[in-house]
């Protein structure tokens, strides 16, 4: 889960990290009197979860009333990569003489939380890591300790921080630490945390990745997640109220199944065999009918699909259970609105076989001739 | 021959009284797993799956001499249970439960490195030895007896190519499902380690996922020390990155890590074919049993 940079900024302001002085805004005369309020330079920030916001256009620095009417007006309602802009941050522009890296995560190879610092701030990190990963120490951290006060100060050593703010960026390191434990933090980042003239440093950016299976314990940051919802992909919505494992692709074969490995390697088979996956689709361990009808719902609804294929390999998952929802689903047409594969195998397979309205659907008995067959559909349908 | 479990093992399930603990409880049973006791906090002296309850897992060892622990307790708690586990000296835990906070796995990660308590998961099927003894919840009749040893992240992943291999006459020495989650605790190279040593297990099948490095690991651990012929197949080539395939452990990395293509030419420039297809994974291994 992922918060919105005003959310996780007020999350480290309220822990003592500085921030620019800011305001949300939703409208032009909001992003006006923000701007005014706060005093020109200002920056007007588009507030959606996609990386690389200023070099499509959702970030601009304003110096004058209609330069801010003009950033207010192009920023709010774009589409900024698939997503709208519902909200800007209006935030006072910072004089800044450096700009730095800090972050927070866990390095899963070492199974650790790792501290990052870093004096190439203010460009993608992944691509410093990759280009120059000498320009970023590292520190990694005995969770059951947590970081020990050297700890941040090595850190920060080691990465060649100017000695005038080395005290500043130590403290802000161990607060986001802090905080990274305290709210079960996926990623913590500060990108950049900027140097001023006087030696102060303040977080420009903030970024907050909250572990989302955490969230049960996280009350004030799961109404977080709420409020910020309504920002994401419509079909992505449907699929949070669902509570499916979907993620929206660009093809046109739907995908449903049971259990990560399986439908993932369900969208391969569709690409080997020719297809274009339109979504991954995952109803979970144990689904009842009314979640495969749910299932099939929600691939229909994408406009993209144009055939579906239905694998399920039952453990926990009931061939019958799987049978009557997609009964369920398709009787309520008149008209089924895009061709189904199903291919049923595990526990009460036959069962399941003996309840499908075989009218509606396509049976397979194999993996590879069901994504196959889906794969044909699709392009007759495309074909038309 | 096989590795891990088999008939002689004792088990005590935790969280044997909630619907999940029971329904596998008796799965187990019935598949011919010795189920020796249930271990839940409250519900000590009652019974569950016609095995005795007792309040900690400490008893049900002192007791029932429990020397493995399958876990089904739900998120919020598991990680307590793991340690619960790995504190009562047992040979080998075993943890089912999906969606445990990695900070909670973390900790339990650094408590693995200082005892002799073997974990296997969490968010994972558990393991089989076909004939003998299942722990977790793999569907017992499409396994079958036989020298192939298979390692997996993904649950119903394993069955899939389980089934390819067993529709062919191949068998099984054992099943392992490692799980899905970013931080676990046995890994490919431990099981590709156990398997090697195996004399009755001929040929080894490795399913891997995007996301992390183990299988490249694996793939150096195979080109170094294995011998046994191991034949690959990876999940999620079309995945794009940044997105969560369902599995919390399986993303590619904004900066490109985790990728199949990655994983797929290690374990080739390690001599690992990796199928296009379940049924590729069949043949191959049907050729190294010749």
């Amino acid at each position: 889960m992922k918060l919105h940079e005003y959310q996780a900024k007020q999350v480290f302001a309220d822990a003592g990290i500085p921030t620019p002085e800011s305001q949300l805004a939703s409208d032009v005369d909001g992003v006006l009197t923000a701007a005014q309020e706060i005093g020109y330079p200002v920056a007007v920030k588009a507030q959606v979860q996609v990386g690389g916001r200023g070099k499509a256009g959702g970030i601009e620095l304003v110096d004058t009333d209609e330069e801010a009417r003009e950033a207010a007006e192009s920023i709010i309602g774009m589409d900024l990569k698939g997503y709208h802009v519902d909200q800007v941050l209006v935030e006072g522009a910072v004089d800044f003489v450096d700009e730095l890296y800090v972050g927070i995560t866990m390095d899963r190879g070492e199974g650790k939380p790792v501290a990052m610092v870093s004096t190439k701030g203010g460009v993608n990190i992944e691509e410093v890591a990759e280009e120059d990963p000498d320009a970023i120490a590292r520190e990694h951290i005995d969770p059951s300790f947590g970081m020990h006060p050297y700890q941040a100060r090595k850190a920060v050593y080691d990465a060649g921080v100017d000695p005038a703010v080395a005290r500043d960026v130590s403290s802000v390191l161990t607060t986001l630490y802090q905080l990274w434990d305290d709210r079960d933090g996926a990623d913590a980042e500060i990108n950049p945390l900027m140097v001023t003239a006087d030696d102060e440093v303040i977080a420009a950016d903030a970024v907050m990745n909250i572990d989302e299976d955490a969230l049960f314990r996280q009350p004030e940051l799961a109404e977080m997640e709420a409020e910020a919802a309504g920002s994401g992909d419509d079909l992505e919505q449907k699929a949070d109220e669902y509570n499916f494992d979907y993620v929206r692709l660009e093809g046109n074969t739907g995908i449903i199944g049971n259990g990560a490995g399986l439908v993932m390697t369900t969208l391969d088979l569709v690409d080997h065999y020719g297809g274009e996956p339109a979504n991954f689709l995952d109803v979970g361990g144990g689904a009842k009918a009314e979640r495969i009808a749910n299932a099939l719902d929600m691939v229909f609804s994408d406009d993209n699909v144009d055939s579906v294929v239905f694998n399920i390999f039952g453990g926990i998952t009931r061939g019958d259970e799987v049978a009557r929802g997609i009964n369920e689903a398709l009787e309520q047409f008149d008209e089924i609105p895009k061709p189904v594969v199903v291919r049923l195998a595990g526990t009460n397979w036959e069962e399941g076989m003996e309840i499908l309205n075989e009218d509606l659907v396509t049976v397979e008995q194999t993996l590879e001739d069901a994504v196959q067959r889906a794969v044909e559909y699709a392009e007759e349908v495309n074909d038309q | 021959m096989s590795v891990l479990v088999d008939d002689d093992t004792r088990v005590v399930v935790q969280g044997i009284t909630g619907g999940e603990g029971k329904f596998h409880a008796e799965q187990m049973m019935e598949y011919g797993t010795n189920i020796v006791a249930g271990a839940v906090p409250g519900k000590g002296g009652q019974e569950a799956a016609g095995v005795p309850v007792y309040d900690t897992v400490h008893e049900a060892v002192e007791e029932e001499n429990a020397d493995t622990s399958v876990i089904f307790v739900p998120p919020a708690f598991a990680g307590d249970a793991v340690f619960e586990a790995l504190d009562t000296d047992l040979d080998l835990a075993v943890a089912i439960t999906e969606g445990i906070p990695t900070q909670d796995m973390a900790r339990v990660n650094k408590r693995l490195s200082e005892t002799d308590t073997r974990l296997i998961g969490p968010n994972c099927p558990g393991l089989i030895t076909p004939g003998e003894a299942k722990l977790g919840i793999l569907p017992g009749n499409i396994f079958a007896e036989g020298n192939v040893g298979l390692v997996s992240r993904s649950g119903t992943l394993t069955y899939q190519v389980v089934d390819n291999l067993t529709n062919r006459g191949i068998g099984q020495t054992t099943a392992i499902g490692i799980g899905g989650d970013p931080i676990i605790g046995t890994d490919f190279v431990d099981a590709l380690e156990l398997f090697e040593n195996d004399d009755e297990t001929e040929a080894i099948v490795m399913c891997g996922e995007i996301g992390g490095e183990d299988e490249e690991e694996a793939a150096a651990f195979i080109d170094d020390y294995v011998d046994t012929p191991v034949a690959g197949f990876i999940a999620g080539r079309t995945a794009p990155p940044g997105k969560r395939m369902g599995h919390a452990g399986a993303i590619v990395s904004g900066s490109g890590t985790g990728t199949a293509e990655s994983k797929i030419s290690a374990l080739n420039d390690a001599g690992v074919p990796v199928g296009d297809t379940p049924e590729e994974v069949a043949d191959h291994i049907e050729e190294f049993l010749g």
